[in-house]
């Protein structure tokens, strides 16, 4: 498998780089297009969706991220943040660079204020054949899926709402595995969607 | 379970403002500038601290009309930015009022008057997280072993000169290297000296970093100041009046931001310099007297 990169523009794209490390693969930073060449995976972080979305513009990083993924030759996982801009549409009407590799509608910030941000186990489907995972999942400020189209699997739901979708050589999430020191989402984000990327 | 407040929940979102700039605000219409040049969250004020500075008097926490009026003006236009509002040292009150009216982050601030000459908020007693300023590794850790879920430099608020700010990060970095070399049988000496508690000490020594984020604030007014922060190992760039007390705010909070985001690139840096009309006019801290020094406020 080759190098796996974290948008670095701005959120907590370090935590994400450790943890890919500990999951054993060469983890980068990337904050232009042609940084982006090198890997064949891409975690978008948390962190907020505004601004990442305006540096992204200003630096033709979505273009270039929807390029590589639409070419088949880049697996992307988003956290947080990162499920919103990979998702194809939010409620309400804002200006985001959302990429839309995952056909689902999200609701930004739909807990309230940082008060209401909390951690809490959820289950997830047979992560890398296991059978279902315990996982402690951390949620700040986060969105919430509202609604999946057709295509969508739901790996994990919080409340009745999911957590952990997937379409594709995407995977999104709205809570934090790396505010834990559970690495086997990124594994698992490494095996069945980065590892199906040709060299 | 679901747990809320908890420190992980805290810090949490203390890592999510990584790499982003915190901006002043006193109005509505700041605030929007500030989230559409990409402001990763903002600082909801009555007056930004060069004015605070100016009109003398007893600083407080912000009328809540202010915070909610800027909070509510960032939701009608749909931006969703953390809202963070200042309460005055050790007054919990304060701090209590700006929980429960849903603000996402508390500065625990020398900006204000103090309201405690000795002590601090107890901020584990809150679910919303605190950022609190320092200007050395000991004063870091004493906060953070009081709650903190996030560390900032003091610098010289108001001041728009860097020089504080500078001053500040390379001694809690510089003692965080020294920590490291140490060998374990002197760490308790090391956390009389500091005044820090033992455990937060020996974190720092096998971690070689704080167990929260340490963000830069005080003084910063130009990108090149906010890159220069982040090369000194700063994780986020707090700009206060910097933004606001200059001639072109939208252009400037923007460059901030690219500069944040490129630090390490003199080519955007470059870039993103020009043409952005006067900075801030600045006061040069060594020619201010020591008594009108924010940073010496706290303990």
């Amino acid at each position: 498998m080759g190098r796996i990169g974290a948008l670095a523009l701005q959120g907590d794209f370090e935590l994400h780089i450790k943890m890919l490390r500990r999951a054993g693969v060469e983890a980068v930073e990337i904050r232009t297009p042609a940084q982006l060449d090198s890997v064949s995976g891409l975690v978008i972080p948390g962190g907020e969706s505004t601004t990442v979305s305006r540096l992204m513009r200003r630096y033709g990083l979505d273009k270039a991220i929807r390029e590589r993924y639409l070419s088949g030759s880049l697996a992307v996982y988003g956290t947080c943040m990162g499920m919103i801009l990979v998702c194809s549409d939010t409620e309400g009407d804002h200006d985001l660079a959302q990429l839309g590799f995952i056909d689902a509608t999200v609701e930004r910030n739909a807990y309230g204020p940082q008060v209401e941000s909390f951690e809490s186990d959820i289950v997830i489907d047979s992560v890398n054949g296991a059978g279902p995972m315990r996982f402690r999942a951390v949620f700040i400020r986060a969105p919430k899926v509202t609604r999946v189209g057709d295509g969508v699997k739901i790996l994990a739901s919080h409340a009745g709402a999911p957590a952990l979708i997937s379409q594709g050589l995407c995977l999104a999430g709205n809570f934090h595995p790396e505010l834990t020191d559970d690495w086997r989402l990124h594994k698992y984000f490494l095996d069945e969607f980065a590892a199906r990327i040709g060299d | 379970m679901e747990e809320k407040g908890t420190m992980r929940v805290k810090i949490g979102l203390a890592e999510m403002l990584k790499g982003g700039v915190i901006m002043d605000v006193t109005t509505p219409e700041q605030a929007l500038i500030a989230a559409e040049a990409g402001a990763a969250a903002v600082m909801a004020l009555e007056r930004v601290p060069a004015d605070i500075r100016r009109d003398g008097g007893v600083a407080r926490m912000a009328d809540p009309n202010v915070i909610d009026g800027i909070i509510k003006a960032l939701k009608e236009k749909k931006y969703e930015v953390p809202v963070m509002a200042k309460a005055r040292i050790g007054h919990f009150v304060e701090a209590q009022i700006l929980e429960a009216m849903g603000v996402d982050f508390v500065d625990e601030s020398e900006v204000l008057t103090p309201a405690d000459e000795h002590f601090h908020i107890d901020k584990h007693k809150f679910k919303v997280p605190f950022v609190c300023g320092a200007r050395n590794l000991g004063e870091a850790l004493r906060r953070i072993g009081e709650g903190a879920a996030m560390i900032r430099t003091k610098g010289e608020a108001g001041s728009g000169d860097v020089v504080e700010a500078v001053r500040h990060m390379r001694a809690v970095t510089g003692d965080i290297r020294r920590l490291t070399q140490l060998p374990d049988e002197e760490l308790m000496t090391e956390a009389k000296n500091l005044g820090a508690p033992y455990d937060l000490v020996k974190y720092v020594k096998e971690n070689g970093k704080l167990p929260v984020p340490n963000f830069a604030a005080g003084g910063i007014a130009t990108p090149a100041d906010a890159a220069l922060m982040m090369m000194l190992g700063a994780e986020a760039v707090f700009v206060g009046s910097g933004i606001f007390k200059s001639e072109d705010p939208a252009t400037r909070a923007k460059a901030i931001v690219d500069a944040v985001t490129h630090y390490r690139d003199p080519k955007v840096l470059a870039e993103v310099s020009r043409g952005l009309k006067s900075a801030m006019r600045g006061l040069d801290v060594s020619k201010m007297d020591e008594k009108d020094l924010l940073q010496t406020r706290g303990w």
